[in-house]
């Protein structure tokens, strides 16, 4: 086991980038890109990796900071670990509903629920929700927001790409749409939850 | 009296304004603060802005180096822009590598560059697979009050296009690039995109181009980048209190006439500027 993993770091090292030869498990290749880091230090690619992650954990605890009622635990630290197992596409989102899932959880006192929504635009302006991988790359626009679902308001948006101001409101409109389906599945898996013991 | 009811009760002594529809400052909700705007004040760099909104001032500065284009895009050059918030501008930020507000700014202006398609990456290339140009743009926050954002794009915009790159041929015999510093051309500016950034106050006002006891005392921000079609490059809302749509189409309206504005400030500088 530990040969195998030295092999694929030599492998990394040798084509320069941290892709994974086998599966398309994504912690796989995430184990590869940390290898590859230790031997063959690219600083460029490490450093783009680290701020796009910085810039999703401001963004998911920016919106957990709005809905979280703080000032009934003072003094406290909350502290949410998000775990990446597959990436298909729609990453942001899913951690926001994954992190509000795990604060409900843990019963932290809140002034709403969130959700994440995905929308990605097309070349010729078709919207597509909760695109893939390979959508959100050919995509004009990929816009991500979370919703609260007191009255359906935006609480975080975060854009990619260009895309206009009736575009905007038509995403809008559906990702409101869309977070009712998601809102229901929460409160159904809760309420099979609870319903046990 | 006004200073001691200010210090221990912040957010009543705003609410008090906000309440006559106006700020501390006499401006009212919807108005932005004095901007001026400096360009070519840098010489030894190829191109740079000072631009002061109110008292936040922002420099910019960009030097153009040759490079190796990136052998998955042999034909593109590199736009490499890095956002700087020392301790002189502020007493909140200390020195050392660079905190969270400025790889904040910095990620902000990368995606608007890349969003807004300020310049073709392709403009910058020389010779494919083998030399290219890379625009190194520093900003550099000298005052900070409040909006960093909408005066680092408004700098960087206003920096580009007094940017002035000299003519380059390759030697076919020796293969070296050769630098013609004579004839220098300006960059081909594609797209104006121009920031507007506003503070959301109690789950309901909201304010444009907050200052920074403001942005302080707000509950949430929300920064609207636009570029003269209407077309949107960044919706950037990282969290804090919800916004209905309606309220998200006033922000709108309010960015596009911004954009007028700032637009006809920049065409006036521009054309007031001697040519060298």
């Amino acid at each position: 086991m530990e040969e195998e993993r030295h092999t694929e770091a030599k492998i990394g090292a040798e084509t320069g980038r941290g892709s994974s030869p086998r599966g398309p498990g994504c912690s796989l290749r995430h184990f590869a890109c940390e290898q590859n880091l230790l031997s063959r230090p690219d600083g460029s690619a490490s450093f783009l990796q680290g701020v796009a992650e910085k810039n999703r954990e401001r963004l998911i605890r920016n919106t957990c900071e709005a809905v979280v009622l703080g000032t009934l635990h003072p003094r406290t630290s909350i502290t949410v670990v998000l775990q990446v197992v597959s990436d298909a596409g729609s990453l942001l989102a899913c951690c926001l509903n994954a992190a509000c899932m795990a604060l409900v959880d843990a019963g932290v006192p809140m002034r709403a629920l969130f959700c994440g929504v995905t929308c990605a635009l097309d070349s010729d302006g078709t919207l597509v929700l909760d695109p893939t991988s390979k959508r959100e790359k050919e995509a004009r626009a990929v816009l991500t927001f979370a919703l609260d679902n007191v009255e359906r308001k935006l609480l975080m948006s975060s854009t990619k790409g260009l895309f206009s101001d009736a575009e905007l409101q038509q995403c809008l409109a559906a990702a409101q749409a869309a977070s009712q389906h998601v809102f229901r599945f929460y409160r159904e898996s809760l309420q099979r939850r609870y319903s046990k013991s | 009296m006004a200073a001691g009811f200010k210090t221990v009760e912040p957010l009543e002594y705003y609410r008090r304004f906000l309440k006559e529809n106006c700020r501390p400052d006499g401006r009212e909700l919807g108005e932005f603060r004095t901007t001026t705007v400096n360009i070519g004040s840098i010489s030894t760099a190829d191109g740079s802005a000072l631009v002061k909104l109110g008292n936040t001032t922002v420099i910019c500065g960009v030097k153009a180096e040759f490079a190796a284009p990136p052998t998955d895009a042999p034909d593109k050059g590199y736009v490499v822009p890095n956002v700087d918030l020392p301790p002189l501008c502020s007493s909140r930020f200390r020195s050392g590598p660079p905190g969270e507000e400025a790889q904040v700014a910095s990620q902000f202006i990368a995606d608007v560059i890349e969003n807004s398609q300020i310049i073709q990456k392709e403009d910058l290339c020389i010779s494919p697979g083998k030399l290219a140009w890379v625009l190194y743009c520093d900003l550099i926050c000298l005052d900070y009050d409040g909006n960093i954002l909408d005066a680092c794009t408004f700098a960087l915009l206003a920096a580009l296009k007094n940017v002035q790159l000299p003519e380059v041929t390759i030697n076919g015999e020796t293969a070296l690039a050769e630098v013609n510093l004579k004839k220098k051309s300006y960059l081909n500016i594609r797209t104006h995109p121009v920031a507007t950034s506003f503070a959301v106050f109690d789950d309901t006002l909201l304010i444009v181009d907050p200052t920074g006891e403001e942005e302080h005392l707000a509950t949430g921000t929300l920064t609207i980048v636009m570029d003269e079609e209407g077309k949107l490059c960044c919706l950037h809302k990282p969290g804090g209190s919800g916004l209905t749509g309606a309220k998200l189409q006033d922000c709108m309206s309010r960015a596009v006439t911004r954009h007028k504005e700032v637009k006809k400030l920049m065409d006036e500088v521009i054309k007031s500027i001697k040519p060298k």
